[in-house]
C-alpha cells in the first residue's frame, strides 16, 4: 500500500505551484452584468470573467468542475448575492482552494450591500410562496443607479488590491458615471411618454427596471416565483390582462415562450424576449447596451400596440 | 397630495360650517360676500403653502432615493448617496458564514438583539425517502411502504479556517451518522483536506447520497461489490489536490479509512486500515457538453476472517479485498433551455478481487444508464445493470430498470421504477424479479446547492 501512497505525494509534490502572474489583477465575477461593470471601471489594468452567461438562467447555474479551475487562480469574486447564486456558487468556492475568495475574505465582494433591494419580504416567509429569495429581490442591476452603486464598490475593493492603481479605477469610475447619468437621462426621457404602461412579467426579474423608468408591474406569467406557469392561473392572468388592458408581456430569454405566446394570442398584447442581464442576446455587451435595448424593444412595441389600437 | 386635499377639506368644512352663522345674523349682502371672498383668499393662501412645502419634500425625497427630483437635471453622480431605506433593525452574516449555502447579507433578528447569536445556527435541511414496492423478489425483498430515510443535514462554517457538514440518516433501522467531517479550506498547496466519517471517493454513486440519485435503487454492482446502500462509509483522512496542467480538470484524491465499512471491509486490529485512491479528469466539450472520468483503487482487510474456518492458521487472517473502478459521465446541457432539456449518461466498471479462505474471487460488473429530461417537470430514464458476486464469483446477476420523474418543484419529486431483475442464487439458478418501485422524496430547510 504504501507503494500507492508515495504515488499520491509523488504526484502532489511534482505538480507545480500554479504561477500567478503579478500583473493584472484577476477578478472573477458570477454574472455578465457584474463583469461588464468591473470592465468599466477597472479597465484595462484587471482581467474579468464571468461564470453564468446571460443568457442563461441565473438561479440554475452547473457547478462545472471547469469553473473551480477559474475560481482558484481568482483574485477577486465579485457575486450578486441576495442567494441567487445559492444553488451552485458555495460548492465551487468551497472547492476552489483559494482563501482569497471565501466569503467574509478580502477577494469575495458580495455586490448587493450598498444597491437598493426591492421586495424584501415581511413577515413569514415559506416556500408555499414559491422560491422565495427572503433576502430581497436580486435583480438589482436593472436599475442604472444600482449600477453606479456597484460599481464604487467594485472601484473600491480593486483599490484595496491594488492601492496604487487607486486614482486609476476612480477616474475610471467618474468617467463611468458621468456616462450612465447622461445615458440614464436619455433612457428616462425616452420612456417619459410611457409612464405608467401596465406590464406581465414571466418571472420577478423586472422590478427594479420598472421601478426605475415608470413601468407598472401587474401579473407574473409563473404562478409563484420559481413555480412553472399552471393552465388555472394562466387564464385568471388573462382575464387580468383583459380588464387591465396590458398590452405587454416580458419574458426572460431561458424561459419556454409557449404559454407567453398564447397569452399574447388571446390579449392581444406584445410579447418581448427582455434579457436582463449583458450577453442575454449577441448585442449586449456592455452595461449601456442592455438598456438601450431593452429600452428599444419596449419602445418599438409600444408603437406596435399604439398602432393597432 | 394627500395632505393638500385634507387642508382643502377642513377649509371647506369650515367654511361651511361658518356660513350658517353669517347667515343667521341677517348682516348685508355686501358684508356677507366680503367675507367670503376673504375666507376664499385665506384658503388660497393656505393651499399655496401646503403646496409648496409639499414639493419642497417631493424633491428632498427624490434626492434622498438617489432617483432625479422630476422635472429637476438628476444630480451629480457623487451625491448619488446609498438608499436611505427604512428597514427593521438588522444583523450582519458573520464574516466567513456567507456563500456556504447560508444567508448573506443583512438578516432581520428577530425578538431582541441579544438573540442575534441565532445566525450562527448551522444551515438546517431535512430530506425525506418514501419507498414503495409492488411485485414478487424473492431474493432482495423490500416491504411494501416504508419511510426508507429522512436525512437531517447540518452544516456551517466553523472559523476562518473549516467548515463542518454533518449528514444524520433516520432509517428503518435506527439512526445512522451518514457523513460528519470537517473541511479544511485553508491549507497550503492547495489540499482540500476532510477529517471525519464520509462517504468514499470512489466512482460516482459511491460518492452520492441517495436523494441525489436518479432511481429509487442503487445499481446491482453497489450492492454486490461495494457494500451495498451505505457502501464504502468510514471514519478517515481525504486529501484532494488539483494537479495543474495546460488541458483539462484534474484532481487526485487520497483516503486513509478505518477500515470498517458494511460487509465489505472489516478492521480487525489497528493496521487494518483501508485506502482509496481517485483521479478524476473533466473537461467541457462545448458549453453546453462535458466529460467526466474517473479511475478509482480501494484496498481494505475483508470480513473471511472472522468467517473462517477454526484452525486457519494465523497467516491467514490476512484477507484483503481490492476493487478497481472506471467511471464516465457525460452530461449535454443547453445554456439557454436548461430548465427544460438535458440528458446525463453514466456508466461505472468495477473489478473486484476479494481473498478469501476458499481462495480469490474475481470478478466485475457495471451499469449504464441514461436520464433524459423531456420537459421543466419531467424526466426519463433506464438503466441496465450486471454484476457478479464478491463472495463466489461464478455467480452473476443482471437486471434493468425504466425509471420517470415528475418535480412538482424543486424541493419535491415523484419517481415510478420498473425493475426487472435476475439473480443467479446458485450455478445455472436463477430467480427473476420483476417489481414496480415508488418514491417520494421531499425536502425542507436551507436550500441545498443543486448536484453537479
Amino acid at each position: 500500500m504504501k507503494r500507492y501512497l508515495a504515488l499520491f505525494v509523488t504526484a502532489f509534490l511534482l505538480a507545480p505551484v500554479a504561477a500567478r502572474a503579478q500583473g493584472k489583477l484577476n477578478v472573477m465575477t458570477t454574472t455578465e452584468d457584474l463583469a461588464a461593470i468591473a470592465r468599466e471601471v477597472g479597465g484595462d489594468h484587471i482581467t474579468v470573467e464571468a461564470i453564468a452567461r446571460g443568457y442563461q438562467d441565473p438561479h440554475f447555474v452547473e457547478a462545472k468542475p471547469s469553473f473551480i479551475l477559474k475560481l482558484q487562480k481568482a483574485d477577486v469574486l465579485v457575486v450578486v448575492g441576495r442567494e441567487l447564486e445559492i444553488g451552485w456558487l458555495p460548492p465551487l468556492i468551497q472547492q476552489s482552494r483559494n482563501s482569497k475568495i471565501q466569503p467574509g475574505s478580502d477577494g469575495y465582494l458580495d455586490a448587493s450591500l450598498q444597491a437598493a433591494i426591492l421586495e424584501l419580504p415581511t413577515g413569514q416567509v415559506t416556500r408555499a410562496m414559491g422560491d422565495v429569495h427572503p433576502l430581497g429581490n436580486p435583480h438589482y442591476w436593472m436599475d442604472p443607479e444600482n449600477g453606479k452603486r456597484v460599481a464604487k464598490e467594485i472601484a473600491d475593493k480593486l483599490s484595496q488590491f491594488r492601492p496604487n492603481d487607486k486614482a486609476f479605477f476612480q477616474q475610471k469610475l467618474t468617467d463611468f458615471n458621468a456616462k450612465l447619468d447622461a445615458a440614464e437621462k436619455g433612457w428616462l426621457a425616452q420612456m417619459a411618454p410611457y409612464k405608467g404602461t401596465k406590464v406581465v412579467t414571466y418571472h420577478r426579474s423586472f422590478p427594479n427596471f420598472a421601478e426605475r423608468f415608470g413601468l407598472d408591474i401587474v401579473g407574473y406569467v409563473e404562478p409563484k416565483p420559481g413555480i412553472p406557469p399552471s393552465p388555472q392561473h394562466t387564464l385568471d392572468l388573462i382575464t387580468d390582462m383583459k380588464r387591465l388592458n396590458v398590452k405587454i408581456v416580458l419574458v426572460e430569454p431561458y424561459f419556454d415562450l409557449k404559454t407567453p405566446n398564447s397569452i399574447g394570442r388571446d390579449t392581444g398584447a406584445q410579447v418581448l424576449v427582455m434579457p436582463p442581464s449583458v450577453g442575454g442576446v449577441k448585442e449586449i455587451t456592455d452595461y449601456f447596451k442592455l438598456f438601450d435595448y431593452d429600452i428599444n424593444l419596449f419602445l418599438e412595441a409600444m408603437k406596435k400596440v399604439g398602432a393597432t389600437k | 397630495m394627500g395632505a393638500t386635499r385634507f387642508v382643502c377639506a377642513s377649509v371647506v368644512a369650515g367654511v361651511i360650517a361658518l356660513a350658517p352663522s353669517t347667515a343667521a345674523a341677517q348682516e348685508s349682502p355686501q358684508a356677507l360676500r366680503q367675507e367670503i371672498d376673504q375666507l376664499r383668499k385665506d384658503f388660497e393662501t393656505l393651499k399655496q403653502q401646503y403646496g409648496d412645502r409639499l414639493t419642497a419634500l417631493e424633491t428632498k425625497l427624490a434626492a434622498a432615493e438617489g432617483g432625479s427630483p422630476p422635472g429637476a437635471a438628476p444630480p451629480p453622480a457623487a451625491a448619488a448617496a446609498p438608499p436611505a431605506q427604512a428597514a427593521p433593525p438588522v444583523a450582519q452574516v458573520p464574516a466567513g458564514a456567507e456563500g456556504a449555502g447560508g444567508p448573506t447579507g443583512a438578516l432581520p433578528t428577530y425578538g431582541s438583539a441579544a438573540n442575534s447569536s441565532k445566525i450562527f445556527n448551522p444551515d438546517m435541511a431535512v430530506i425525506g425517502d418514501f419507498l414503495g414496492a409492488a411485485g414478487k423478489n424473492d431474493v432482495n425483498p423490500s416491504p411494501a411502504m416504508e419511510m426508507h430515510e429522512s436525512e437531517l443535514s447540518l452544516q456551517a462554517v466553523v472559523d476562518p479556517y473549516a467548515r463542518a457538514d454533518f449528514f444524520i440518516s433516520f432509517g428503518e433501522e435506527g439512526v445512522d451518522l451518514e457523513e460528519g467531517f470537517l473541511t479544511l479550506t485553508e491549507l497550503p498547496g492547495g489540499l482540500l483536506t476532510k477529517v471525519g466519517k464520509m462517504r468514499a471517493a470512489f466512482g460516482k454513486v459511491n460518492t452520492l447520497h441517495n436523494h441525489i440519485l436518479t432511481w429509487t435503487d442503487r445499481p446491482l454492482v453497489t450492492q454486490n461489490l461495494v457494500g451495498g446502500e451505505d457502501g464504502i462509509d468510514d471514519a478517515g483522512i481525504s486529501v484532494a489536490r488539483l494537479i495543474p496542467n495546460p488541458w483539462i480538470f484534474l484532481e487526485a484524491t487520497g483516503q486513509v479509512f478505518r477500515g470498517d465499512s458494511g460487509d465489505l471491509y472489516k478492521s480487525n486490529k489497528r493496521s487494518d486500515l483501508s485506502y482509496v485512491g481517485h483521479l478524476r479528469g473533466y473537461q467541457d466539450i462545448t458549453e453546453s457538453s462535458n466529460l467526466d472520468l474517473g479511475f478509482s483503487y480501494s484496498r481494505g482487510h475483508n470480513n473471511s476472517a472472522t468467517t473462517a474456518p477454526a484452525g486457519t492458521p494465523e497467516s491467514m487472517d490476512d484477507f484483503t479485498t481490492q476493487l478497481y473502478g472506471i467511471d464516465a459521465t457525460f452530461r449535454w446541457k443547453p445554456l439557454q433551455r436548461s430548465l427544460y432539456h438535458s440528458f446525463v449518461g453514466r456508466t461505472e466498471w468495477i473489478w473486484s478481487r476479494r481473498d478469501q479462505p476458499t481462495g480469490l474471487q474475481s470478478t466485475d460488473g457495471f451499469y449504464v444508464s441514461g436520464d433524459y429530461q423531456l420537459g421543466r417537470r419531467w424526466f426519463a430514464g433506464a438503466r441496465f445493470d450486471r454484476s457478479g458476486h464478491a463472495t463466489d464469483a461464478s455467480l452473476v446477476d443482471t437486471g434493468g430498470s425504466f425509471v420517470i420523474t415528475y418535480w412538482p418543484s424543486e424541493f419535491s419529486q415523484v419517481r415510478a421504477q420498473y425493475r426487472r431483475t435476475n439473480y443467479e442464487t446458485a450455478p445455472s439458478i436463477v430467480s427473476s424479479a420483476n417489481e414496480l418501485l415508488f418514491q417520494f422524496q421531499f425536502s425542507i430547510g436551507a436550500h441545498g446547492a443543486h448536484p453537479f
